[in-house]
């Protein structure tokens, strides 16, 4: 599905990802875990087409994305989960689920999203910025599954909710994944990336240091917490 | 008390062509988060294009009324593809010498083809009576002009918050790169947003045309207060150019009849002033997030 080979990506002259090269299977459900700074956004971004200053190769289902911009990546399946949640304030919460054009093979029809989703559909009308931080982040999953994406980059989308939301986040996850939705996700919360996911990348100063399975996760846990800086 | 209906409703008007231009710069400004210094220019060519069409081709007002501004927003298209585009990846300071400069060759142009003098044009025959409302009379023109100018501005707020294309524009203007990555390839609007833009100033030129003057500096004045209109309103904002303009049409139509002369001169400035320091983002504008 996603292949970066040999990405390097900075700012300036500083540089933030030191020859990245990472896989990502059709199906498979492939976290990113690093401490603060790592570079994980980045690599994200890289992989959107949103960060410029990049050398390397990324390939999507086989295409190499060279310098392609951004919205012709996600209409190629990339489906953009920012860390900021991208909820938008002059755009209503039906408004945001319809903004995207449908660009994969499998688009949630609306009346599914609001069925997993009751929330959105209650607030439906709303400016969607307005929502809760947890109802956000519902938001930005439920407008990349309705656009029928077929690779999700989420970051961080656990960041700041309480463990129920967490939870309810695990199941979409994984439910969007029965349906053959690939995911790549950056999450700091090692136990839940183990609840949704198959393989673990570390990212550290720039570099992709290990490569783990779940058993190495549960195996290993106090080297990784420490890695990452918690 | 007539006075003040008369005042009241010439204040309309004025607010009218404020709103329709603040409107366009509004639309314009949010897309490509360029200040088009060269609006009252288009409105100029607008008033212009009304005068030609009569002159040069004998339609009448009825026609001028959408073929100019339809003319002007493809003229608008092709001046953004050529040079307007280029402003997104330069300093600020090159939108002001770029679009002032537009300014001046505009005008020059028609000044070295017809002339500084003032041309006139009459008002359209079905439009040249009154209006009575109980013992009030309004000139007919005048008042089709205020009508006309809600419509407008009415059709694009439901164009901008009823439609898809409204929404993706919305989209593109509060968050470019996150809509981008959404699917939406936001380059491609500019081209007709701007042109809509210029359209609408060229719109209000030819509702002036009957009213004032046609001569190839009229915008040069006008403006400078839309400006004012658009500080106070918000930058941006589509509501807060709206409301402004027709706000400060109204206050200073009042300030004329009712305060010495140099008092409806400053106003609209004295009132930018405050604002801006009291709420820099404008009457009606978000404060900028951190991106
Ligand atoms: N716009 C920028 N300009 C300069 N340096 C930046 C910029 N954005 C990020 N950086 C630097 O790049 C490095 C990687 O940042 P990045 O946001 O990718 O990290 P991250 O792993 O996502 O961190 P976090 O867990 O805090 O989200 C950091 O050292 C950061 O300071
Ligand atoms: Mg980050």
């Amino acid at each position: 599905m996603l292949r970066v080979d040999r990405l390097s990506a900075g700012y300036g002259e500083a540089t933030v990802l030191r020859d990245v090269s990472l896989q990502v299977a059709a199906g498979e459900v492939v976290t990113l875990c690093g401490r603060n700074g790592a570079g994980k956004t980045t690599l994200l971004r890289a992989i959107m087409g949103l960060h410029r200053q990049v050398q390397g190769r990324i390939e999507l289902l086989g295409t190499d994305l060279g310098r392609l911009p951004p919205h012709r990546r996600a209409r190629l399946g990339l489906g953009w989960v920012p860390d900021d949640r991208g909820a938008y304030a002059t755009l209503s919460v039906a408004e945001s689920l319809t903004l995207p054009p449908v660009v994969g093979p499998e688009p949630w029809p609306l009346a599914r999203v609001y069925e997993v989703f009751p929330a959105l559909y209650a607030r439906r009308g709303a400016a969607a910025n307005t929502l809760s931080g947890g109802e956000q982040q519902m938001l930005a999953l439920a407008r990349v599954l309705r656009m029928g994406a077929r690779l999700l980059l989420c970051d961080e989308p656990t960041e700041g909710l309480s463990p129920l939301l967490v939870g309810q986040i695990g199941t979409i996850l994984r439910e969007a994944r029965t349906h053959g939705v690939t995911v790549l996700l950056v999450e700091q919360n090692l136990h839940f990336a183990t609840t949704v996911a198959d393989r673990h990348y570390v990212l550290a100063e720039g570099r992709i240091v290990e490569a783990l399975d779940n058993d190495d996760v549960q195996a290993r846990e106090h080297e990784l917490l420490s890695y990452l800086g918690i | 008390m007539a006075n003040f209906l008369e005042q009241t409703v010439n204040g309309l008007v004025n607010g009218g062509f404020y709103a329709m231009l603040a409107l366009g710069l509004a639309v314009i400004f949010g897309m490509l988060k360029v200040v088009n210094f060269a609006h009252g220019a288009f409105y100029m060519l607008g008033a212009f294009g009304a005068y030609l069409c009569l002159r040069e081709l004998g339609l009448s007002f009825w026609w001028a009324l959408p073929l100019v501004p339809v003319v002007l927003g493809v003229l608008g298209m092709g001046l953004e593809r050529a040079v307007i585009h280029r402003l997104t990846r330069l300093d600020p300071l090159y939108n002001f010498l770029l679009t002032f400069g537009l300014t001046l060759i505009l005008q020059d142009l028609v000044k070295w083809r017809y002339g500084v003098s003032a041309n006139p044009y009459e008002v359209p025959a079905a439009l040249r009576g009154t209006l009575r409302a109980g013992s009030f009379e309004f000139p007919a023109y005048r008042v089709f002009v205020f009508g006309f100018a809600v419509l407008a501005c009415a059709a694009v707020w439901w164009l901008l918050t009823r439609t898809r294309i409204g929404m993706v524009v919305r989209a593109a203007t509060e968050r470019p790169e996150l809509t981008g990555a959404l699917g939406i390839d936001v380059a491609r609007w500019t081209t007709p947003v701007f042109g809509f833009g210029v359209a609408l100033a060229g719109l209000a030129g030819v509702l002036a045309a009957p009213m004032q003057a046609v001569n190839p500096l009229m915008g040069a004045d006008l403006i400078i207060v839309v400006f004012a209109v658009v500080v106070i309103g918000g930058l941006g904002s589509i509501l807060g150019s709206v409301a402004t303009g027709f706000g400060v049409g109204i206050a200073v139509a009042w300030a004329q009849a009712y305060a010495p002369p140099v008092v409806a001169q400053v106003l609209v400035f004295v009132v930018m002033a405050a604002v801006l320091l009291w709420r820099p983002a404008g009457l009606f504008g978000r404060e900028e997030t951190p991106a």
